[in-house]
């Protein structure tokens, strides 16, 4: 293959990619603009999800069935964690941080013991190949791209018009005054928690059949979502989309080219540049 | 610490010391072997705590520098042909190297983006080392042979367990003593202030980006000490070292102890690495057991074993 159509396959993988990382690292954006926490265990509620929906669509054999089940699975054993040990170290920042490295470990080893060290794969729920002159593209990959997108949007538009979406709003603004205009601030910290934790999950069902279920694959899913919110600036939503797209097409982009193993580095590197020139990454808010 | 005079502190130090020189007259080998390695490991601790402990950064990629100090000793050893000594200092400066790179990269980020960048660079090494299996070995590593020092015109070979106790009794000791030494002087106590409150502490005149930079250099060089020293003594230089989990270990260990407590690390250290041996006899989900531990101190003893002691009786502990 020469190289015009070497490229159109990575942007297309790139595109992918990018779509189900601004899912994920949506989650832990969210978590963190409204908590004020940095969520260590994120990448293990990703990988609950790829492994919960590998359990419900074996079982079942409905890949749709799994689909639902991973998100309400992973959110409520967030809810769970919310409310036996981060609530009781009152979201201290620190605390929090240990508390869910304590929780990384936890279910890594819970999924090792009952999962087991096997990779693991799914077959598409859908199939069809999409022709190009130069090769054919898996259809479910596009369809996957697509199903992110519109999950994307849904959560965009939830933040912006509906109830539940004020409430965050404003407990990011000032936790103090919204509640003193009566926002639920404890509840909507475990709805974020929880919700945060279901998009996580989301990605990880939907890349399923793409990349197997493993219980180590948590990690680069955590690695790439902090890359993306570092870059995008911790707290801002916006830029958290716009960096998944720059870091997912880039991570797409070198894998192909070259090898999965230096994209994360060479991710990670453009994150280190612009930290250098820019403390608080693209859309970051100034230094509270 | 309005009690306890100077030569209190640094008896009760040189006491601690003396405990461990003694008890390899007492062990039997395999917690002999067992001691000695904890040892090293605890001169890591110790060099993690300067950072979370004195300063208030919490790091979640010390694992760089750890690994920085074996493949900067591993690599010349290994591939240039270094002696032992050429190769501990390689290996000590890799580590200060590294440091002064994250210290740099990291100097604008407030709060959590500290701990997500050094976690994040730290990941990108882990990764560069598996990238680099040619020269690395990658995870499987390689095994150094023949490591022996020559000393008075004797020749002692590293592999031999009483000088194995001993370098590394050498070792934690220094690391102990400068941390001791560091959080008593001046510069410790404008530290202790940027811990405490940057924002004042900036307010009265001080340039707190450069202390900060400081500490992250002097953590750095203590864990490439101790990352040069695991090296030397256990012959093996993976790219385990340089993954997330040696980057919690030294948290996780700090907290046991009891961060912001000279002694702590040690207590840390040496209660945790016997927790997961003996949990490993029974069950093979020894990370269980690590998450677990981390949990249950964040929610029942925040201060650590050292920090409650010295909250409740022993108030002058440094």
């Amino acid at each position: 293959m020469s190289l015009g159509p070497h490229l159109l396959l990575a942007l297309l993988e790139g595109t992918v990619g990018a779509l189900t990382l601004a899912l994920t690292a949506l989650g832990l954006s969210l978590v963190f603009g409204v908590m004020r926490i940095v969520n260590v265990a994120h990448g293990e509620f990703f990988m609950l999800g790829a492994v919960v929906t590998w359990y419900v669509s074996t079982t079942t054999g409905s890949y749709l069935l799994a689909l639902l089940a991973a998100p309400l699975i992973a959110g409520a054993g967030a809810v769970l964690a919310d409310r036996l040990v981060l609530r009781r170290i009152g979201y201290d920042p620190e605390s929090t941080i240990v508390a869910t490295i304590g929780l990384l470990y936890i279910l890594q080893q819970a999924v090792l013991t009952t999962y087991g060290p096997y990779a693991r794969p799914v077959a598409p729920p859908i199939y069809f190949r999409v022709g190009f002159p130069w090769f054919g593209y898996s259809g479910y990959k596009l369809v996957v791209a697509g199903v992110a997108a519109l999950l994307l949007a849904t959560t965009w538009l939830a933040l912006g018009r509906t109830r539940l979406g004020l409430y965050m709003r404003a407990t990011q603004q000032d936790r103090e005054i919204a509640q003193a205009f009566a926002v639920p601030v404890n509840r909507v910290y475990t709805v974020a928690f929880g919700v945060g934790s279901a998009l996580a999950a989301v990605a990880g069902a939907l890349v399923v059949p793409i990349q197997q279920a493993h219980y180590l694959m948590g990690l680069d899913a955590l690695l790439l979502s902090f890359v993306v919110v570092i870059l995008g600036g911790l707290g801002s939503l916006r830029g958290t989309l716009v960096a998944a797209l720059l870091v997912g097409l880039s991570d797409g982009v070198v894998s192909v080219l070259f090898s999965p193993t230096l994209a994360k580095i060479v991710a990670t590197l453009m994150v280190a540049l612009v930290l250098a020139i820019r403390g608080r990454g693209l859309f970051g808010e100034a230094a509270a | 610490m309005t009690k306890g005079s100077r030569t209190g502190v640094l008896a009760l130090h040189v006491a601690a010391l003396a405990l461990l020189a003694g008890a390899q007259f007492l062990l039997p080998a395999f917690h002999h072997g067992m001691l000695a390695r904890i040892m090293v490991l605890a001169a890591y601790a110790v060099g993690y705590n300067v950072l979370l402990g004195y300063t208030g950064l919490m790091s979640l990629g010390h694992a760089m520098f750890f690994a920085a100090g074996m493949y900067g000793t591993g690599l010349t050893i290994h591939h240039l042909g270094f002696g032992v000594g050429a190769g501990f200092v390689t290996g000590a400066v890799s580590g200060l190297a590294a440091a002064a790179l994250v210290g740099l990269i990291t100097l604008r980020t407030t709060g959590p983006a500290f701990l997500i960048v050094t976690l994040m660079l730290a990941q990108a090494f882990y990764l560069a080392t598996l990238y680099f299996n040619t020269l690395t070995g990658g995870d499987q590593g390689f095994i150094l042979t023949g490591l022996r020092v020559d000393l008075a015109g004797l020749r002692l070979p590293l592999t031999q367990p009483a000088v194995k106790y001993n370098v590394a009794l050498a070792v934690f000791a220094a690391c102990l003593l400068a941390s001791l030494w560091i959080t008593r002087s001046p510069v410790g106590r404008v530290l202790a202030a940027v811990r405490e409150n940057e924002e004042r502490t900036r307010l009265l005149g001080y340039d707190t980006a450069r202390y900060r930079l400081l500490a992250i250099l002097v953590s750095g060089l203590l864990s490439g000490v101790a990352g040069s020293a695991y090296t030397l003594l256990f012959s093996y230089v993976g790219s385990t070292f340089a993954g997330i989990l040696y980057s919690i270990y030294p948290l996780l260990w700090t907290l046991l102890g009891g961060a912001g407590t000279v002694l702590g690390p040690l207590v840390g250290t040496l209660l945790m690495t016997y927790i997961v041996d003996i949990a490993s006899d029974f069950t093979t989900g020894y990370l269980f057991v690590v998450g677990a531990a981390l949990v249950v101190m964040i929610l029942w003893a925040p201060a650590g074993i050292v920090g409650g002691i010295r909250a409740r009786w022993v108030a002058w502990l440094p």
